[in-house]
């Protein structure tokens, strides 16, 4: 009965996924008709527009890859989180990684000068340039390096959880001790940043981010033995045979990689990370990673494409920030399921 | 398979904790477990029950002597774990588990490299959950079990990992009498009939003194006593544990004392079963019982076909009474 349920949520995701992409791909200041769309998509002929070809090419499908990327690596990080700290609210950020590549835009941003900044951004945008990109993977880095230090000297998880949280507070600290002192276009640069971007990431960014997500994944997916032991806790854990040690740094890297690079290029995204794993469980009510892990790539990609559509406000010219989306759209959403199905209690974990 | 499950010597146990080692047992005897024995390890809270038994089953490392786990020491956690399960007091607090996949984990040191189950594996789920008595269980959530239940499914994940050596570390705390009961029933089975060695801590104290085969009673320091049950309380081992301590032992009848002795003596006729139970209710009201003709008072209990009385005689007087209730009523 259950594997029944399982195939059949499998297959409506997968045919949401498809939809979601279409209808992603199709939302946008300028109107292309579907056929035309499916015709630059899938025959390479020329569209009825020479434009058109270029923007479903160049904007908007790029766009959908790095939304169906974005939203795996952060849902697929954010479960592994909850289940290594086996606390229903974290999400890839506890590690404070999130925290660090902000660290590293905001020192390109505000101290680099605007000049610096002015051109990046006119160059490539806020979220696709080079400089910024590699400015956040450096800060990522350096406090995944620090994470991981001090992981090695602690045997327990919730330690690890509460550092990882100071230093996500001390870099943000230093962040705006930073604003403080820089002029008001820099921090509003800076502030664009953080609102989170789905555009811009093209050509080698796109296939960088792609590599790096699927390396992440794959890796998440190959530890989802190590994940399923770590449920009943680090002790049973242990006497299961599991060297729990080893198994977090393993954890901590992957999901540092993800919430790094994703954070790197299309700046700091919430919300899918703490909700997606919820809604996975949900769907498939199991807490196997095996199947975990691929729900959650289909649950984030899916969405993260419709707040994307959403964000493009259809018929207007106004594109929202992705940030503000998934927290307006994605909250009451999954209020509206732990309401309903009162089985998934947040009591379970206490 | 001569050396046993597992081998202690020259074991001290207890932590680090910020580079300074603190020391919770030091100088064990010698420890052994072998197959088909069950032993229960005993002590008053804070004796270092729970650290000595995670220093056995190579949760916290030791921080002196060896210990060898089927002639072996210093196995890799892999192997560890299949010679040791354990049976812990953390609570498994669910995320979405259900028993079934909680009992599969069980398999973890045995699965492939991804989780993935073959039929050997699910066999044993299969005959784990049934000596556990778990079958009806195996749908629901682990976060809707009571105590009782809870406590089965772990043992049934520790059956699961199929392993000659079962830890238990209180397994019998927030248990009912009757859960308590057969828990213990079925570990004593488990080692008469798949040969496995059980090692548990526990404080029920007759409960241990019926099933085991052997009890190690730990006092905080590190004076540890091992012996079969029965000889033990001979030895007087029990009264010297909690000697200094506001509780008796008694010997007699292997339980601990809540009345204290002291009170007025009284003289009790009779034996059997009557005789047992007026000998509590009298203990219970604060009296010393004896048996010696030295009482200014005597408690006969005499058996008649009908029914029981019992004959309290006090400076010549004599009256009788037909409950044990109107006994203590009168001597109040």
């Amino acid at each position: 009965m259950n594997c029944s349920i399982r195939k059949l949520s499998l297959t409506g995701l997968l045919l949401l996924l498809v939809l979601a992409c279409v209808l992603d791909i199709s939302a946008g200041a300028v109107r292309i008709p579907l056929h035309d769309i499916f015709r630059i998509l899938f025959s390479r002929a020329p569209a009825a527009d020479a434009s058109w070809s270029f923007i479903v090419d160049k904007i908007r499908l790029p766009k959908a890859i790095t939304a169906i990327l974005a939203g795996c690596g952060l849902s697929v990080g954010g479960l592994q989180m909850q289940t290594l700290f086996r606390n229903p609210l974290a999400d890839p950020g506890v590690l404070g990684i999130t925290a660090g590549a902000s660290l590293g835009v905001a020192a390109v941003m505000l101290t680099g000068g605007s000049m610096t900044t002015i051109y990046a951004i006119k160059e490539l945008g806020p979220s696709g340039s080079w400089l910024i990109a590699c400015a956040a993977c450096v800060g990522a880095g350096m406090a995944m390096l620090l994470v991981l230090v001090l992981s090695g000297r602690l045997r327990d998880n919730v330690m690890m959880l509460i550092i990882g949280l100071m230093i996500g507070s001390v870099t943000l600290a230093l962040i705006s001790i930073w604003q403080y002192f820089s002029n008001p276009d820099e921090v509003k640069d800076y502030l664009l940043w953080t609102f989170g971007s789905l555009g811009g990431v093209t050509g080698k960014q796109l296939s960088i981010l792609g590599l790096i997500v699927g390396v992440g994944l794959i890796a998440a997916w190959l530890s989802s033995k190590m994940l399923d032991a770590l449920l009943l806790g680090e002790n049973y854990a242990r006497s299961m045979g599991l060297t729990v040690r080893r198994a977090r740094t393993i954890i901590v890297c992957t999901t540092s990689l993800l919430a790094g690079v994703i954070t790197a290029f299309c700046g700091p995204i919430g919300f899918i990370g703490i909700a997606v794993p919820h809604l996975a469980r949900l769907c498939f009510n199991t807490s196997s990673h095996r199947i975990l892990i691929p729900a959650c790539c289909l649950i984030g990609a899916i969405l993260l494409l419709l707040c994307d559509c959403i964000s493009q406000w259809p018929g207007t010219q106004a594109v929202l920030p992705i940030n503000i989306i998934t927290s307006l759209v994605g909250a009451p959403l999954v209020i509206l399921l732990l309401v309903r199905r009162r089985n998934l209690s947040i009591n379970a974990y206490r | 398979m001569s050396s046993p499950l597992l081998y202690a010597k020259n074991l001290s146990t207890g932590y680090h904790s910020g580079g300074r080692k603190i020391v919770v047992s030091a100088g064990l005897p010698e420890l052994e477990i072998d197959r088909g024995r069950m032993i229960c390890l005993l002590g008053a809270n804070g004796s270092g029950k729970s650290t000595l038994l995670r220093t056995l089953a190579g949760l916290q490392p030791a921080l002196g002597g060896t210990v060898a786990v089927g002639g072996a020491t210093h196995l890799s956690p892999a192997d560890l774990a299949r010679r040791i399960s354990l049976v812990l007091t953390d609570r498994v607090v669910g995320t979405n588990l259900d028993v079934y996949s909680l009992v599969v984990l069980g398999r973890y040191p045995w699965s492939g490299w991804l989780g993935g189950l073959d039929a050997a594996d699910r066999s044993a789920v299969g005959r784990a959950m049934d000596a556990a008595g778990i079958m009806d269980l195996q749908h629901r959530k682990v976060h809707t079990l009571s105590d009782g239940e809870s406590q089965k499914v772990m043992l049934a994940r520790a059956l699961a990992q199929d392993t000659p050596l079962l830890m238990l570390d209180e397994p019998t705390a927030h248990l009912d009498l009757p859960s308590r009961i057969r828990l213990m029933r079925l570990l004593h089975t488990l080692t008469r009939e798949m040969n496995k060695g059980i090692l548990l801590s526990t404080h029920e104290l007759d409960l241990a003194l019926q099933v085991a085969d052997e009890l190690w009673l730990l006092q905080s320091g590190g004076v540890l006593h091992k012996g079969a049950p029965e000889d033990m309380v001979l030895e007087g081992a029990f009264e010297a544990a909690f000697a200094g301590e506001d509780v008796v032992f008694d010997r007699a009848t292997g339980v601990f004392r809540i009345h204290p002795e002291g009170g007025p003596a009284i003289r009790l006729e009779g034996d059997g079963t009557l005789a047992f139970w007026t000998r509590r209710a009298l203990q219970r009201e604060g009296f010393t019982v004896i048996r010696e003709e030295t009482a200014d008072r005597v408690v006969r209990i005499i058996e008649e076909k009908s029914a029981p009385r019992w004959v309290l005689e006090t400076a010549g007087a004599s009256r009788s009474y037909t409950s044990i209730g109107a006994l203590l009523r009168e001597l109040k």
